[in-house]
């Protein structure tokens, strides 16, 4: 790491640590902030580097959203009265009973969504291109769909997360689940970066420039593919927990489920920013935050409008996103490194 | 879970009369989406929200007095030029790109007009009501409406019509030709560019005929489009392209299962069945392909 980086990486992270105090409006705008940002840079594992363009990361951001709320619930009172009386009227979850809750909820919304990628992964992971992307988009509507009609998690009607305790302070809440989203995104960030830095994306970049010759080369493809997915479906489902605690309401196709929206947002957000870099989704959900954020205020019911259209306009006019113009641009600033023994090792061998 | 369906053969026979006369539409729904698919390479996502503008036009002519059944002539010829209008504006330059490309901004094009559709007519689920009266069968043990057959035969005639144009006219062969082979066909003084135009415009009318007749029939609703879509990406995967007898097996087979569905499931599943089998569909044929060392193009 050098000095530059340093001093780059240590200015986001006093910022972010300083941003609840400093925009004390903005915590929930921020928290949902960095769970974009998570989400889209998972969506680039398999998405951007791997070749695998998914529509259904949504299925283990939905899932880990429902188990993290099932999960604190149900460690404590009986899910079904407790969706069937609307919540939190009945019963009111202590402090102790609600961060231990958090705790052991989101522990099992990153688990279960990984084991679920592992247990698919070979089955869809074997379908190439369309086929993967149509696939995957019938996974996060049928899971909508089918999650809809299940009684004990609310069905149609929707699933009351356990509102906040009262800890005493009233700005608890919004810092509580700021803190708890941008930790997850500094965690996110570095286990991507450091994955960034070893083989194992040199072989997802394999499987995304040719599959046929990567598996030729005697790379075993589709366990670098499950492991990757699996990798997405982690985080996906560490969002999805922190995410259904935040908004404080589920509803199975319009808030966890969400392939129309959150869905979408992934997918665009990665490519907004560049597909296949490490800053690049960073950079293109913040934008598409902001964007998003200030159409939804100032023209509310055209939001979809607006989405529809910008979605058309990035994709025919800007498929290499941000990341990528700049590197066409400022390919010294931002091309390709090699690193400095790589190319000392490709001069010995000619 | 609902064992009527062993109980009462009645309500079988029921339940495949209702499908067969559904998967018609839905074949006619996914040859459109065969020629398109075939001849320029695109997966059009939006293909469900074009057949519920179609059905919307058709609605609209209830509304001002007209007879829906109208609508099946009138649907298609707006619908043609919308999609000459959407051809020009989007498709034209994601034709020769990577697939992704197109679905995703096919996708935004769905959204889009979601989005207009449910800004234009609202959000309520709406049908024109054709008056057609309904036909009883086995001592009024099977009740078939009348406006199901009616657009089952319509179908029927339109495909008919359009597999007779697509062998005998200039047009057809020249879209014939570009779905073999562009290139040549290009070198040969075919204006690929226009056939293209032609072939999104006749898709885009084959929706619009599909649409006219499920708001007859059904129900439409701004945000029904997406599972028309996967439906006829099912029926055309399952069929393979250019394979039109096929095309119509699958599609009757689809409506059949979705009505079984509907009944053993409940209505709640319906939908989420459908995707589900899309999925199942689609790993089926992985595994099948991939003891050959394939898989699926």
């Amino acid at each position: 790491m050098n000095k530059n980086n340093l001093i780059l990486y240590s200015g986001i992270l006093i910022f972010g640590l300083a941003a609840p105090f400093l925009f004390p409006a903005f915590k929930v705008q921020l928290s949902i902030l960095c769970v974009l940002i998570v989400l889209a840079t998972t969506w680039n594992i398999q998405g951007g580097e791997m070749g695998y363009n998914s529509f259904g990361n949504i299925l283990f951001y939905g899932l880990g959203m429902y188990l993290c709320a099932s999960v604190q619930v149900g460690m404590f009172f009986p899910l079904a009265e407790w969706t069937e009386s609307g919540g939190e009227k009945t019963f009111v979850h202590t402090p102790t009973q609600f961060f231990q809750g958090m705790a052991v909820g989101l522990i099992v919304a990153a688990v279960v969504p990984t084991i679920v990628a592992g247990l698919i992964g070979y089955s869809i992971l074997g379908l190439r291109g369309h086929y993967f992307a149509i696939c995957t988009l019938g996974l996060g509507v049928a899971a909508g769909e089918i999650s809809g009609g299940i009684e004990i998690i609310g069905a149609g009607q929707g699933f009351t997360t356990p509102p906040f305790p009262d800890v005493g302070s009233l700005e608890a809440r919004g810092e509580f689940f700021y803190f708890l989203s941008f930790f997850t995104l500094i965690l996110t960030f570095i286990a991507v970066r450091s994955i960034y830095s070893t083989r194992f994306k040199l072989i997802l970049n394999a499987i995304r420039d040719n599959e046929d010759k990567a598996e030729a080369m005697g790379i075993e493809t589709m366990k670098y593919k499950i492991i990757g997915w699996m990798i997405s479906a982690f985080f996906c489902g560490l969002a999805g927990g922190i995410m259904g605690g935040l908004v404080g309401y589920i509803d199975s196709t319009d808030v966890a489920f969400d392939g129309r929206e959150m869905g979408v947002f992934m997918v665009l957000m990665a490519i907004l920013g560049g597909k296949g870099t490490l800053w690049g989704p960073v950079i293109g959900a913040t934008i598409f935050h902001i964007f998003k954020e200030g159409f939804w205020t100032f023209f509310l019911g055209w939001q979809y409008v607006a989405l529809g259209v910008l979605i058309v306009v990035i994709v025919i006019y800007f498929p290499e996103g941000i990341m990528g113009w700049l590197r066409e641009k400022y390919p010294e600033r931002f091309g390709e490194v090699v690193d400095e023994k790589d190319r000392k090792a490709q001069v010995e061998l000619k | 879970m609902d064992f009527l369906v062993f109980q009462y053969p009645m309500i079988t026979v029921q339940a495949c009369l209702d499908g067969i006369l559904l998967g018609v539409l839905f074949a006619l729904i996914a040859y459109g989406m065969a020629l398109q698919w075939g001849v320029m390479n695109i997966i059009n996502i939006a293909q469900g929200d074009l057949v519920i503008l179609g059905g919307y036009i058709a609605y609209f002519m209830y509304l001002y007095g007209i007879h829906p059944a109208w609508g099946v002539i009138v649907a298609p010829v707006i619908m043609y030029f919308v999609g000459i209008a959407i051809y020009k504006l989007v498709i034209n330059k994601v034709v020769d790109r990577d697939l992704f490309i197109s679905i995703l901004a096919t996708f935004g094009i769905s959204i889009l007009f979601m989005q207009l559709m449910n800004f234009a007519f609202g959000a309520d689920v709406v049908l024109a009501n054709s008056g057609y009266g309904t036909t009883m069968l086995f001592d009024s043990n099977v009740v078939l409406p009348n406006s199901k057959i009616f657009s089952a035969f319509i179908s029927i005639l339109f495909a008919a019509c359009l597999v007779i144009y697509m062998k005998k006219s200039k047009l057809g062969r020249a879209i014939r030709a570009t779905a073999q082979n562009a290139r040549a066909a290009k070198i040969l003084g075919v204006d690929t560019e226009k056939v293209y135009a032609a072939t999104f415009g006749i898709n885009a009318a084959l929706c619009g005929v599909a649409g006219a007749l499920i708001s007859i029939t059904f129900t439409i609703h701004p945000y029904m489009g997406l599972p028309y879509t996967i439906r006829s990406f099912m029926i055309v995967i399952v069929a393979g392209l250019g394979n039109l007898p096929g095309v119509a097996m699958s599609g009757m087979g689809l409506g059949v299962f979705e009505e079984f569905a509907d009944y053993i499931l409940g209505t709640e599943f319906r939908i989420g069945s459908v995707f589900l089998l899309l999925v199942l569909i689609l790993v089926y044929r992985r595994f099948k392909l991939s003891r050959k060392r394939e898989y699926l193009k």
